[in-house]
This record gives structure tokens, C-alpha cells and sequence, in this order.
């Protein structure tokens, strides 16, 4: 890392950082062959064809389909094999697994937040135990940035008013950067960062050490009374409002029978835009908290709605399959699981 | 047209046929209106250019040590607006194509001279909104324009830029149109679709890409500008609105634009190729048919440019494969311009020069889109220095270098003068060897994971920084080159004969520079293109 | 002969036929650049509408559905005097190409009115985005986010704001044409550019055929 010495890659830090290397160095061989093939016929032709007298004169050439076929077809299976191989990556780092640690991440003109379970908050610094899968859930408080770490081989771009994801199961303690990768206004270039991937010991010191004042689902419910949120939304479910003891992960039911699932975005929505989705059954007298919470807020929140959720899940942000469900369930079968039964411990809090 | 006896002896072409700055500023002449666009379009490369190095003079250092980061923000937003909307889209279509689809096909003029002529006068319009943006203080959200950046928070001139280039779309429009309806309509008699040159056929695919694709990034903008000026909240989030639509409507016209740049490129290359191998094309309708082909694929993959935006999975999947596709057609290409030069009579003149370095870079352009295509390669250099070098090796050393080729295969006939041959051959050589010193290390420095639009940046990308822009100097000089010579050749360089080169094409036929009408008669083809004479023929005949 | 010098062929062209064909060929290309124009505009509509369904519906229901009836009748009618007056053009009675273009006018020009009234009417009820917005579902059971019934209706401003600017250009070049007929320009042989005008405001015609049910008539709950 601290090398000074030329380098051709970033440190490869990352679970996925190998397999993307590979891949890379497999596109360099192609393109140096098909780069050095096109070089070395062009000069070839050009100086054993070259034109010796005005009354040179070139022999035609007789197009031949089986030629042009034959050129077209081998590109296109090298590259679906190279889109196959690039894909299979992709599905693999935009699929946080089950087991991953979460952190909160929000972006702002121009630093990066963050949010620990445990409570710990850092500025421009991220702090990891190496060998355990990390999942960020990421937004933004203005403008589009991205949260990269090249030697993660992986970005997001975290946008204003959506969660977006990124995980990465980092292989190697040290010091690495953070960059913010999409263009975000004057000082796009110091929105930069470290991650700190330390070994699991100096990472539950370091945890300890931060002073942190509550978990983020503690802080949570601290809001959630102070918001008064649970004047209407009690815990028995007698309030004016639905309960949502129980609720994260959940299908719900809202106006006209839709159904959607009570994921982080959800209950983002509905604290900031509570019109937008109204639970069925229920009157709309919900007002918006915008202005009076913040991003870094409605995450705490989230986490206390989750906290209080079903607990069947190790706590993952989107809801994430349950250990019980048998059959291979990505995506949205998982979602609409209504899987009660689960007895799973929650993570360490 | 003009009766009045010219002052010296030189017979009538369009460029005595009248005096005067009128006769050039509401001439309806497509050979004159070239002109007029080179001139300005000229005037743009340079002013982009300008951009270009100091930034690479800034980034030279780590630290922001020339300018401070709200000028180094404004500088690359400036220097992408100025050479895609007003150097690289123009430049191919409204100058060589404007002088020299009529000619190839046989005709008098573009089918609506005056239509041509409005098209200049909307471009310098658009050109004027744009530089008034720029002299009041710039803007500085990237030429991308991304919104919620460039509608709540850039305090720069957003609205006046993006009317600017709002106009000047439809230039472009315009200039499609006509050349669509021209190759339509206007061909000489015999002039079969399958006897067009293909310099011709990429100008047609070009123009389904405008007329098809400009409109979109016209409406864009003017939804970015309502955004901006009367918050509507159609992309902005905390309205309720998405500011990845704006992103899907930004990329539907811009990577078809890439085409907008390349295509015409490629077709310069067709014509330089043949007429220095001496012999046809090999393939020529699967260049032809490539051509489209990249014109149509070319609309169904906008969205390899959002991989990392919160795009959904299975979308990202569709938009690679798809991106691979238009990957096929390109390859077609250069493996038809390669094969053309076995067992050809090749002259290695300035021209042929370029076209060869065209090919030689835009295959590495070309394969180094394999990389961002693939997804999992391209969440990781997305948005870095690798994506930068991918398109300059495309757009630069594609289509600047089609430029190039084409202005000096072309240059007699457009002005009736030759050029000194020694120094254009070293100049093509000095802009090879510094386009690669430039951009080659940013593959390097993308892969290592520099971001790109920044202005300072870690130290440890400083050697590859470095070379990047002692590259950019040598090939800053490289490109006045060819500004000083050529002017010089227009005074002093000796007069050109009409078919200079030896080429078939119906332009070598009349004279050097063209009369007015182009052809003394309106020509009669009778046989296919690029009919050289070869061994066989001769031993025929 | 008067018309003589208008139907002089131009001199790039070598007869009237190439050049009536490239002119017919570079209005339609034209209009298909105009189609991507409003696609863009129907695309970030699709998009919206998906989003939020209920906001989009509640916010047409406002909509003055008998004006809009009446303004698509009026446009259809227009297409149809339009239809006529390139058919007296092209059997040469010019008495009734002047009066079918005067209809067309009259005819677009109410459609502005009406337009004009409806957008009185939306600025009436602070239904213009922007900081004056307020709006509140007129099914009290089933409110919606304003910020979403905001958007609808920068949608619709846009599109039958984009729409009326094409209408306005219209009438413009109707004018033109008027002036033009009355100088008796027009002859069976040469009536271009009332054919070209024509294509141009059947277009015309044909976007508010898409906008009206886009616009009005999309809640599903409607009374």
C-alpha cells in the first residue's frame, strides 16, 4: 500500500476484487491480440503492397461471405462470453448476502456520513473488520455522489431521496480510499475518505472506544417518541395509526389493495411523503416530517421499526431471506414471504 | 449565376464566382456553406482545445495549484460542451459532408439550400448563447448535466448553456434532414443506392441518429430548464420526480451521438483507404449495411452508461449484451478497411496516414468498450479515468482523426491547392504518437481508480498524471500543424489538378475547386463505386 | 402568368416532380423528428403515471372534461376543413381554399380559446406548479401527495403547452398561406405548401388525439 514503487492495479483488498482483476486481464490479452493482429497485418500490407510505380496496380479481392461471417461471428461469441463472465460479477455484487454487517452511509455536499449499528458515527471515515461481508445502504442529502473504493472494485451511486446498496467482504487490514466518483460540484474532488478494514479484535475496541451514545435503533426510539410518533402509532395497535410492531419486511396492504413490502424505502416514504402510501383501513392524517428529521434520522428510525420487527432475519436492511424458506427464493420471492415461524437470534446489538 | 468577369484568369469556380462578405453570408451554395462552417467549427476546436490544456496543465501536479477547483470545474465542463455539441457533432457532417454529398452523388446542392444555410445561422446562434454562458462565468455541472446538481444547486449559468445547445440541436436536426432527403431524392441518374459511395452511406446513418435522436436531448433540456427555472419537480427527488429519468433521456440521444461523431469518421475512412489501396473496398455492403446496423443498435443501449445508478439488475444485464452487439458491426469495419490492403498498390500519402492511425486507435477505443461494457469491469472503472481515455481514443483518435484525414485527402479539392506533403506526413505522425502519451496512462491511472473531474487528486497518480499531459503538449502542437500549413497552402501551396489522387469518386471529376453548379452536365453513373483499374483488367484489356 | 415564377423550379432540381417529392419527404421526416420531440415528453409521462397512479388520477379529475371534449371536436373539425381546402387547392378553386383556410383558423384559434380559458381556470385554482401550488383531492378519502399531483401537472403544461406552441406556429403559417392564396400563388399543379401545411396540422391534430385520454380521462374511478 505504501509502496511508491509503479503499479498497473489497485491493491486487490475485496472478495470480488480477484475475480474482477481476472477478468480484466483476460479483456487486456484479447484486445493486445486483436490490437497487435490489426498493427501487424496493416504495416505487413502496407510496406509488402506498398506502391513501387504509378502503374502498380492491385490485384481486386473477391469479398467472400464465409470471410465476413467468419469475422463476425468469432467477436460476437468472445463477447458473450465476456458479458457472461462480466454479468455473473455484477449479479454477485449487486446481491448483498444474508449474513452481511450493515452501515448506514449518506452523502452530502461534500462528505460522507456514517452510521453504525452499535451507534458509532464517523465523518469521511469507515471503519470495517476485515473477513466480515459489509453491506451499506447508502443515500444522499443533495446531489448525486458515489461511494467508491477502488481497491474494493466496487462503487454505488448514492442518490438523493432512494436507497441504493453496495456490500463487499474486504480481505486485507489497512488504509484505503474512499472517493466520491460521480461529479457533485466545486469540491467534488475533496469528497474523499478512508476506509480502515481492521482485524475483528481492534474493531470491537475500536467500537467501544467511539463513545457512541445508544445503537442507532436506541436513538431511534428516542425519536420516535420525541417526533411523537408514538402517540399514533402504539404499540397495541389501538392508536389512530397502524402498529408497526412487527411490520419491517412485511407485505402491506394500502389504498385500493395494493400491496407493498414495509422495506427501509418504504418507511423512508412514509415519514417523509406519508401521503404517498396510506395503509388500507386507515385515514390520512399522518403530516410529513420533512424538514424535521433528518437522513441520518430516518435511518435511526428505520432501524427502531426494524428492531421491533418480525425476528426472524440477522437484521439485514432489505428484507432478506429467511433461513426456514426452502427452495432458491432471490429477489421477490423472498419479498412476499409471510414466513412467521422464524426463530433466528438477531445480531449482535 | 454570376456574370461578372473575374479579375484574374483562373476559370470560374464557386469560390470566385462571387465577392464579397454578402455573398458569402447569404450564399445558398452547400460548397460555401462548408466553408462557413469549417471556419466556425475550427474556431470551437480551439477554444476546446485551449480548455483541454490547462487542464492538463493543472493536472500535472496534484495539488490545485493553476486554478481553483470552481474554475477547474468550470474549464471540463466548457471543453466537453464546446467539442461534442459544437466541434465533434458538426464537424464531419456540416463541413465534408455538406461539400461533398452533393458532388458524390451527382447533384447540384443538398435538396434545401436555404434550410442548409438557416442551419449555419442556428448553430452560431447556439454557439453565441453558449460563449455569452461562458463569458458571464461559465457553468459548471459537466456537459452531462446531471441532475438534481445542475437544477438546485449550481449557482452558474445552466439555463443560458442549455439554450444554447437547446438551438443548436437543431442545426443538426436540420442538417440530418436535408442530407436524408438529398440522398433520397437527389441522385444522379444510375446513382443506385448500391452504387453510393460509403462516405455517403455513413452520412445517411448519421442523419437517422440526428433527425431520430436530437429532438430527445432538445426536450431534455428544455425539462431542465423548466426545472431550474420554475422547480416543476420533474426530476428532482424532494418533488417527487427521479433524477435517473433525467439521466435515461440525457444517455437515449448522447450514446447515439457518440455514432453521430464516429460514423461520418468512418466513412472518410472508406473513401481514404480505397483511393490509396487503389481498389475497392473489401465488403463493400457489409460497410454499408454496418453502418446502419450501428445506427440502429446504437439506440438500445443507453443504459450501459447507468450501471452503477441504481439501475435495476436485470436492466444492467439487457443494456451489456445489447452493447456487445453494436460491438459486431465495428469489428466488421475495421476487418474490411484491413483486408482492403492485401495485395492493394498502397500509397502511404497524408491521408492514408490518418486513416491508418483512425483504425489503429479506434480498434483500441473499440476493445477497450469490451471492458466497460462488462458489467462487473465497469462498476469498477466507471466514472474514472478509463472511461475518459475510452471515449477520447474514440472520439479523438476516431473521429478527430477521420477529420483530419478527410480535411487533407479533400483539402485540393475544397480549395484548389496542394499542401506541403512533409510536413503534413510529420504532423500526422507528432498527432499520433502525442494522442497516445496522452491518453494511454489514463487506462492506467482509471484501473488504479483515479476519479475522473477532479481537480486535485492523491499523489500517488502523479506519474501517469504526468505523461498524460506531456502527451497533451506535444499533441496541442501537433494539431496547429496542420492549422498553420494548410492556411498557408491557400495562398502560396501550388494549384491542385482536379483528380489529384487518383480517385474515382464523381468529385475528382469536376474541377478543383468546384464550379458553382458542381458539374458542367449532371453526370451519368454507369457503374459501381471505386472502379480502379486492376491486373486482371489489364490483362483483359 | 402569376403563378409562374412561384412554381419555377429551383435550380438544383432537375424537375418539378423531384422537387414536390423531396419537399413531401422532408415534412414527414420532420414530423418524425417531432414525434421524438413529444416522445420524451410522453415517456417521462409513462414513467410518472406508473409511479403514481392515484395522485395522476385525482389530479385529472380536475381537468374540465366537457371543454376538453369540445376542443378535440373542434381540432377534428379543423383537420377535416384542412382535408378540404388542400382538395380545392388541388382542383383549383381558390375562392374555397381561402375560405376552408379561413375555417381552419377560426377553428384553431377557438381551440386556443378554450386552452387559454382552461389554464385561466388552472391558475384559478393555484393548480400551476411552482410555489403557489396547493392542491387537495377532491375525494377527501383518498388523498394524495401534492408533490405528486404537482408533477401531473407540470406534465400537463408542458405537453399542452408544447402542443399549443405548435398550434400558435400553425396559425402563423395558415395566415401566410391566406395571404398567399389571395394572390392567387396556388395552382392545381403547384400547391405545395398547402399539402406540406396540411401533413403538418393533421400532426398537430393527431398529438391532441393522444393527449385528451392521456390527460382527462385516465382515472379509472371517475364519475
Amino acid at each position: 500500500m505504501d509502496s511508491k514503487s509503479i503499479t498497473f492495479f489497485p491493491e486487490q483488498a475485496s472478495s470480488i476484487a480477484g475475480t474482477v482483476d481476472n477478468l480484466y486481464l483476460f479483456l487486456v490479452l484479447i484486445s493486445a491480440f486483436f490490437s497487435l493482429l490489426i498493427a501487424g497485418l496493416i504495416i505487413y500490407f502496407a510496406v509488402k503492397y506498398r506502391r513501387r510505380s504509378d502503374a502498380d496496380m492491385p490485384v481486386p479481392a473477391h469479398g467472400g461471405l464465409l470471410l465476413e461471417i467468419t469475422w463476425s461471428v468469432i467477436p460476437l461469441g468472445i463477447s458473450m462470453v465476456i458479458f457472461a463472465w462480466g454479468a455473473s460479477i455484477f449479479f454477485t455484487e449487486s446481491r448483498p448476502p444474508a449474513d452481511s454487517m450493515e452501515i448506514w452511509v449518506t452523502g452530502k455536499q461534500w462528505m460522507w456520513k456514517v452510521q453504525h449499528m452499535e451507534g458509532q458515527r464517523e465523518i469521511n471515515e469507515l471503519h470495517i473488520p476485515v473477513g466480515r461481508n459489509i453491506k451499506l445502504t447508502l443515500t444522499s442529502e443533495d446531489v448525486i455522489h458515489d461511494f467508491y473504493v477502488p481497491e474494493f472494485r466496487t462503487k454505488a451511486d448514492v442518490v438523493p431521496g432512494r436507497y441504493t446498496t453496495e456490500w463487499f467482504r474486504p480481505t486485507k487490514t489497512g488504509k484505503y480510499h474512499i472517493f466520491c466518483a460521480e461529479y457533485c460540484g466545486t469540491k467534488h474532488s475533496g469528497m474523499v475518505g478512508a476506509v480502515y478494514v481492521m482485524q475483528p479484535a481492534d474493531y470491537a475496541m475500536w467500537l467501544t472506544n467511539g463513545g457512541a451514545q445508544g445503537s442507532m435503533s436506541q436513538r431511534g426510539e428516542a425519536l420516535f417518541q420525541q417526533l411523537g410518533c408514538v402517540t399514533c402509532h402504539q404499540a397495541d395497535g389501538h392508536g389512530r395509526c397502524p402498529t408497526l410492531v412487527g411490520l419491517f419486511g412485511k407485505p402491506v396492504e394500502i389504498q385500493h389493495g395494493q400491496v407493498v413490502n414495509a422495506d427501509a424505502s418504504y418507511i423512508r416514504e412514509s415519514i417523509l411523503y406519508p401521503q404517498a402510501k396510506i395503509v388500507a383501513g386507515y385515514e390520512p392524517i399522518m403530516p410529513t416530517f420533512q424538514g424535521q428529521v433528518t437522513e441520518e434520522g430516518v435511518q435511526q428510525l428505520v432501524e427502531y421499526v426494524k428492531s421491533i420487527g418480525p425476528k426472524d432475519t440477522t437484521g439485514a436492511g432489505a428484507p432478506t431471506p429467511s433461513p426456514l424458506t426452502t427452495g432458491s427464493q432471490p429477489g421477490t420471492a423472498q419479498q412476499r414471504a409471510t414466513n412467521p415461524t422464524a426463530i433466528t437470534v438477531p445480531g449482535k446489538r | 449565376m454570376i456574370t461578372a468577369t473575374p479579375t484574374q484568369h483562373e476559370p470560374k469556380n464557386y469560390i470566385n464566382s462571387d465577392y464579397g462578405i454578402k455573398s458569402w453570408l447569404l450564399t445558398q451554395d452547400h460548397k460555401r456553406i462548408a466553408i462557413l462552417y469549417l471556419i466556425v467549427v475550427t474556431a470551437f476546436f480551439f477554444l476546446g482545445g485551449l480548455f483541454a490544456v490547462l487542464i492538463r496543465i493543472e493536472l500535472a501536479t496534484p495539488a490545485g495549484d493553476l486554478v481553483d477547483s470552481n474554475v477547474y470545474n468550470k474549464l471540463f465542463t466548457m471543453h466537453g460542451i464546446i467539442m461534442v455539441f459544437f466541434f465533434l457533432i458538426p464537424s464531419i457532417p456540416a463541413i465534408l459532408g455538406n461539400f461533398l454529398i452533393p458532388l458524390m452523388i451527382g447533384a447540384k446542392d443538398l435538396a434545401f439550400p436555404k434550410i442548409n444555410l438557416l442551419s449555419w445561422y442556428i448553430y452560431v446562434a447556439g454557439g453565441v448563447f453558449t460563449l455569452y454562458a461562458l463569458m458571464r462565468g461559465g457553468v459548471d455541472t459537466g456537459w452531462t448535466f446531471y441532475t438534481p446538481f445542475s437544477t438546485s444547486y449550481s449557482n452558474s449559468y445552466v439555463i443560458a448553456t442549455g439554450l444554447g445547445i437547446f438551438i443548436n440541436g437543431f442545426s443538426a436536426i436540420l442538417t440530418g434532414l436535408n442530407f436524408i432527403v438529398t440522398i433520397h431524392r437527389m441522385r444522379a441518374p444510375g446513382m443506385t443506392w448500391f452504387r453510393l459511395p460509403l462516405f455517403v452511406w455513413a452520412h445517411y446513418a448519421t442523419s437517422m441518429i440526428q433527425v431520430l435522436g436530437t429532438p430527445v436531448i432538445a426536450v431534455t433540456l428544455l425539462l431542465l430548464i423548466l426545472e431550474r427555472g420554475l422547480h416543476i419537480g420533474i426530476f428532482d427527488p424532494a418533488l417527487g420526480g427521479d433524477p435517473v429519468l433525467y439521466q435515461h433521456l440525457f444517455w437515449f440521444y448522447s450514446h447515439p451521438a457518440v455514432y453521430i461523431m464516429i460514423l461520418p469518421a468512418m466513412g472518410v475512412v472508406s473513401e481514404i483507404i480505397s483511393c490509396f489501396c487503389k481498389k475497392a473496398p473489401f465488403g463493400y455492403s457489409f460497410i454499408a449495411f454496418s453502418s446502419i446496423a450501428i445506427a440502429v443498435f446504437g439506440f438500445l443501449v443507453w443504459g450501459h452508461h447507468l450501471f452503477v445508478s441504481s439501475q435495476s439488475v436485470y436492466a444492467g444485464m439487457v443494456f451489456s449484451m445489447l452493447s456487445y452487439l453494436v460491438a459486431i458491426p465495428s469489428a466488421i469495419k475495421v476487418f474490411n478497411w484491413t483486408s482492403t490492403m492485401y495485395k492493394a498498390s498502397v500509397e502511404m500519402s497524408t491521408p492514408m496516414l490518418y486513416a491508418i492511425g483512425f483504425i489503429g486507435l479506434f480498434t483500441i477505443g473499440g476493445l477497450t468498450g469490451l471492458f466497460v461494457a462488462a458489467l462487473g469491469i465497469d462498476v469498477h472503472v466507471t466514472d474514472t479515468y478509463f472511461v475518459v481515455a475510452h471515449f477520447h481514443y474514440i472520439m479523438v483518435g476516431g473521429a478527430i482523426m477521420g477529420f483530419l484525414g478527410g480535411i487533407h485527402f479533400w483539402w485540393p479539392k475544397i480549395t484548389g491547392r496542394m499542401y506541403a506533403d512533409t510536413w503534413s506526413k510529420l504532423s500526422a505522425i507528432i498527432i499520433f504518437v502525442g494522442f497516445n502519451l496522452t491518453f494511454f496512462p489514463q487506462f492506467i491511472l482509471g484501473y488504479l481508480g483515479m476519479p475522473r473531474r477532479y481537480h486535485v487528486y492523491p499523489p500517488e497518480f502523479q506519474v501517469f498524471n504526468v505523461l498524460s499531459s506531456a502527451g497533451a503538449s506535444i499533441l496541442g502542437f501537433g494539431y496547429l500543424l496542420p492549422f498553420c500549413y494548410l492556411l498557408y497552402s491557400l495562398k502560396f501551396g501550388p494549384k491542385a489538378p482536379a483528380n489529384p489522387w487518383g480517385a474515382v469518386g464523381l468529385e475528382w471529376q469536376t474541377s478543383s475547386p468546384p464550379i458553382s453548379e458542381n458539374f458542367e452536365v449532371t453526370p451519368v453513373v454507369t457503374q459501381d463505386a471505386y472502379q480502379y483499374s486492376t491486373r486482371e483488367e489489364v490483362k483483359v484489356g | 402568368m402569376a403563378s409562374h415564377a412561384v412554381t419555377d423550379l429551383r435550380h438544383h432540381f432537375e424537375n418539378h416532380d423531384q422537387q414536390k417529392d423531396a419537399s413531401t419527404l422532408g415534412m414527414w421526416i420532420f414530423l418524425v423528428t417531432e414525434i421524438m420531440f413529444f416522445g420524451g415528453l410522453f415517456l417521462a409521462y409513462i414513467a410518472y403515471r406508473t409511479a403514481y397512479p392515484d395522485a395522476f388520477g385525482a389530479a385529472s379529475n380536475t381537468l374540465n372534461i366537457p371543454l376538453g371534449a369540445v376542443n378535440t371536436a373542434v381540432l377534428i373539425c379543423s383537420s377535416l376543413t384542412m382535408a378540404m381546402a388542400v382538395h380545392s387547392a388541388a382542383i383549383g378553386k381558390n375562392k374555397l381554399l381561402i375560405t376552408f383556410l379561413i375555417a381552419t383558423l377560426v377553428l384553431g384559434g377557438v381551440f386556443l380559446g378554450v386552452k387559454a380559458y382552461e389554464y385561466h381556470d388552472k391558475f384559478v385554482e393555484h393548480h400551476v406548479p411552482g410555489p403557489n401550488f396547493d392542491f387537495k383531492s377532491e375525494d377527501a378519502k383518498h388523498p394524495v401527495d401534492p408533490h405528486n399531483a404537482s408533477l401531473y401537472f407540470a406534465l400537463y403544461f408542458a405537453m399542452t403547452g408544447l402542443h399549443a406552441s405548435h398550434m400558435i406556429i400553425g396559425a402563423v403559417i395558415i395566415v401566410v398561406l391566406i395571404r398567399m392564396a389571395a394572390k392567387n400563388r396556388f395552382t392545381p399543379e403547384w400547391h405545395t405548401p398547402i399539402e406540406l401545411f396540411g401533413l403538418y396540422w393533421h400532426f398537430v391534430d393527431i398529438v391532441w388525439i393522444f393527449l385528451f385520454p392521456l390527460l382527462y380521462l385516465i382515472d379509472p374511478k371517475n364519475k
